[in-house]
């Protein structure tokens, strides 16, 4: 047995040793985790590949699918806990501040310096990318999530109008309904659930309440007859969702409203990625319409590449990441495919469609009125756990295991408090 | 032995040496070859189980933590066994195991054998019949899982299929259920194991002597006092290993579950690996993970450790 170890000692030994040798040589290759998988978000991510490709850098993916991207978070955290971190990874919000304060997340800050980054990136998106005073993660884009996106031609047939007040749109679905068409598209799985609830909010509360309730989670807030509303408005538009929509990815119901089987989603701007992807444009296909009640403001969340601390041999790629994912001109292509918006506010709108050039502006205004909350649903209002209590609860709501809204906001309360 | 050393003691000295060198090594070959895997297994099982168990005491919530708070994830996860309404994640868990268990072991166990009576009619083509039935358990959970996931959807599958055929009533619509879609789960598993079942019991019946059967046959017994009396008693052994095989298989099914309803609507068809690995490596509550991955393993044992136990003491007497 210890001669057993004594060979293993030394076969450790010897591994350690090619490691250090390895360290020697620049390493010309960045190695990305992201979970970008669909058709939209892997054009857009194609368009990085290339810029970093004409400086000379391989890219190498590590890929998991999964829209929600928990499956890639797993991954991640088995690779870092292993010590064997990517050059980055595509991170949200408080997952970001997670490896920060655990210590494996790089500094960017020299780059963010000479590149002007604190002055051009939205203040409530450094909240996530500036840790203790350095740069840790480089924003790709700001989406937001208090869209409604609607099939032209199924609209044109209805005769309906844009709605601008929830009881428009309940009347709009009504219509939907009775000329025969799934009037919601909805993927049943807990995160566009909380998703969908997240604008709902917003409508029913307004700004103030929102930021109260999912960003500062005050606990007033979150049983007041407001958060009671709230459910009962949730309840009132899933009776519009198709009997199947238990476990739907969200591209599949994106895939309904273009292919005009539904009329509406609810969903994130990475929607319109797929539109994009499918040929379609705005005004003539489809139609961009803040969720009514929301004008003005914007709940967002933002893809972030988390800068891992690397070894010294792989810095400069990730220099070279960081410096092209916040160049203008990726901004602006890169979001153009992807459907989201630049994460600096400096981009021009030239190369972008109806619904991005809103986006731009939308973002620019509540960036300057105070009105841009994070998303709770999209990791961007609190910490994961409580984010995941919070999806809990809507889920359970919307498939009947929570039958009022009384006990939803009782449920709420209690699962919130049980994650702090 | 000592005749053996009268003859040894002609042969020379080098050749002796060589001799208990090799037969030296012939005695620590077997714990040469054991030992790494020994070794890996005492790390990497047991090790591990230790760990978990340590993890569970502490506030370890992204990434494992080394600060003791005492039993507080235990705590919470007794508070959650007891919330029915609404249904905590906890209680939905261990109340699916109870259903998911209890019918798949049960559903396999006497389909399995069902079938393998059956087959041992010395039927023709049972060559053909055999791996037909085996064969689903070459697949793997994810696989049994998407293709059930889409022969059971409402809006492709069976019913859809009915529904083009002319029969328009017909409504099956478990997997999109919050209160059904752990019998899908439970379809499925079944499906998928009940062959490999078959093939246990067929091996236990073709190894039992054929004369006890003239025997009994002799003393005018009819078909079903023989199996009921006699074959199905001495299957005991294969009823153990298969019904270990498959406790282990329900405990275990956390892919199943994923891959075919990715968690039920509003996480109706968790099992407590679904609620281990959402807590742990989800959620960042790794100690509440820890804490039901500790009491998963106190449960089988409590199940299988006495049942163990009392099939090995009669054996051994």
């Amino acid at each position: 047995m210890r001669k057993f170890m004594t060979t293993t000692a030394m076969a450790a030994l010897m591994l350690a040793g090619c490691g250090l040798a390895a360290q020697a040589e620049d390493v010309k290759e960045v190695q990305m985790l992201h979970w970008w998988t669909s058709g939209g978000e892997a054009a857009a991510l194609n368009v990085l590949k290339g810029d970093l490709s004409k400086e000379g850098f391989a890219w190498k993916d590590v890929p998991v699918a999964g829209g929600g991207g928990d499956a890639a978070m797993t991954a991640l955290k088995a690779m870092v806990a292993a010590g064997t971190y990517p050059t980055a990874s595509q991170m949200l919000g408080y997952t970001v501040l997670d490896y920060a304060a655990a210590g494996v997340m790089g500094d960017l800050t020299e780059t963010a310096v000479k590149e002007g980054w604190d002055k051009s990136v939205p203040a409530a998106l450094q909240k996530f990318s500036v840790y203790d005073g350095k740069w840790v993660a480089a924003p790709v884009n700001v989406h937001s999530v208090n869209w409604l996106w609607i099939n032209k031609a199924v609209m044109d047939k209805i005769g309906g109008t844009q709605p601008k007040t929830f009881d428009d749109l309940i009347a709009l679905l009504d219509k939907a309904k009775a000329a025969g068409v799934i009037p919601l598209a909805l993927g049943g799985q807990n995160w566009q659930e909380a998703t969908m609830f997240d604008s709902i909010v917003l409508s029913t509360g307004g700004p103030e309440f929102y930021k109260k309730a999912f960003n500062d989670l005050d606990e007033e807030s979150l049983k007041s007859d407001t958060m009671k509303k709230s459910f009962d408005n949730l309840a009132t538009i899933i009776k519009y969702v198709d009997p199947n929509f238990s476990g739907r990815d969200w591209n599949l119901a994106t895939a309904m409203v273009i292919k005009g089987d539904a009329l509406v989603q609810v969903m994130g701007d990475w929607a319109k990625g797929e539109f994009v992807a499918a040929k379609k444009t705005p005004d003539t296909d489809f139609l961009c319409y803040r969720f009514p009640g929301t004008d003005g403001s914007v709940i967002y969340n933002s893809d972030m590449f988390g800068m891992f601390n690397v070894p010294d041999n792989q810095k400069a790629a990730q220099v070279a990441l960081a410096t092209a994912t916040l160049s203008k001109s990726f901004q602006s292509a890169f979001n153009v495919v992807k459907g989201s918006v630049p994460a600096r506010t400096d981009v021009p709108d030239t190369d972008f469609d109806a619904c991005g050039k809103k986006g731009i502006a939308d973002l620019k205004a509540a960036n300057d009125g105070g009105t841009l909350f994070g998303s709770l649903a999209q990791g961007y209002g609190a910490p994961p756990a409580i984010a995941n209590a919070y999806k809990d609860v809507v889920s359970k709501f919307v498939h009947g295991q929570i039958k009022t809204s009384d006990e939803a906001v009782t449920e709420l309360v209690k699962a919130i408090d049980d994650a702090r | 032995m000592s005749t053996v050393a009268t003859t040894e003691i002609k042969l020379t000295p080098e050749r002796s040496s060589r001799n208990s060198l090799r037969s030296r090594l012939q005695d620590a070959l077997p714990k040469l070859v054991l030992a790494p895997s020994f070794a890996i297994t005492l790390v990497f099982v047991y090790g591990f189980i230790i760990w978990t168990g340590f993890l569970s005491f502490t506030n370890s919530k992204t990434f494992p933590s080394y600060v003791l708070t005492g039993p507080r994830a235990y705590q919470r996860l007794w508070r959650w066994t007891f919330e029915s309404d609404p249904p905590s994640s906890w209680y939905t868990s261990i109340t699916n195991m109870g259903i998911f268990g209890f019918l798949y072991i049960g559903i396999c166990l006497g389909l399995g054998l069902f079938l393998a009576i059956l087959l041992d009619q010395k039927i023709r083509g049972e060559g053909l019949l055999r791996p037909i039935y085996l064969y689903p358990m070459a697949l793997s959970f994810i696989v049994t899982g998407v293709a059930w996931k889409w022969f059971l959807d409402p809006g492709l599958g069976l019913e859809q299929t009915l529904h083009q055929w002319g029969w328009t009533s017909f409504h099956f619509d478990w997997i999109k259920n919050k209160d059904f879609v752990i019998y899908t789960v439970v379809i499925a598993g079944v499906w998928q194991a009940s062959g490999f079942v078959m093939a246990m019991f067929l091996a236990g019946l073709r190894g039992i002597d054929g004369e006890i059967m003239k025997a009994a046959q002799i003393d005018g017994a009819t078909t079903i006092q023989l199996y009921r009396r006699i074959i199905i008693p001495l299957l005991r052994p294969v009823f153990l290993s298969a019904f270990i095989v498959l406790a282990h298989m329900a405990i275990k099914s956390y892919d199943l579950v994923v891959a075919l309803t990715s968690g039920g609507p509003g996480g109706s068809a968790w099992l407590p690996s679904n609620f281990m690995y959402e807590y742990t490596f989800k959620r960042n509550e790794m100690a509440v993970g820890s804490a039901s991955a500790i009491i998963m393993l106190m449960t089988i044992s409590a199940i299988i450790v006495p049942y163990l136990y009392s099939e090995l003491r009669e054996k051994s007497r």
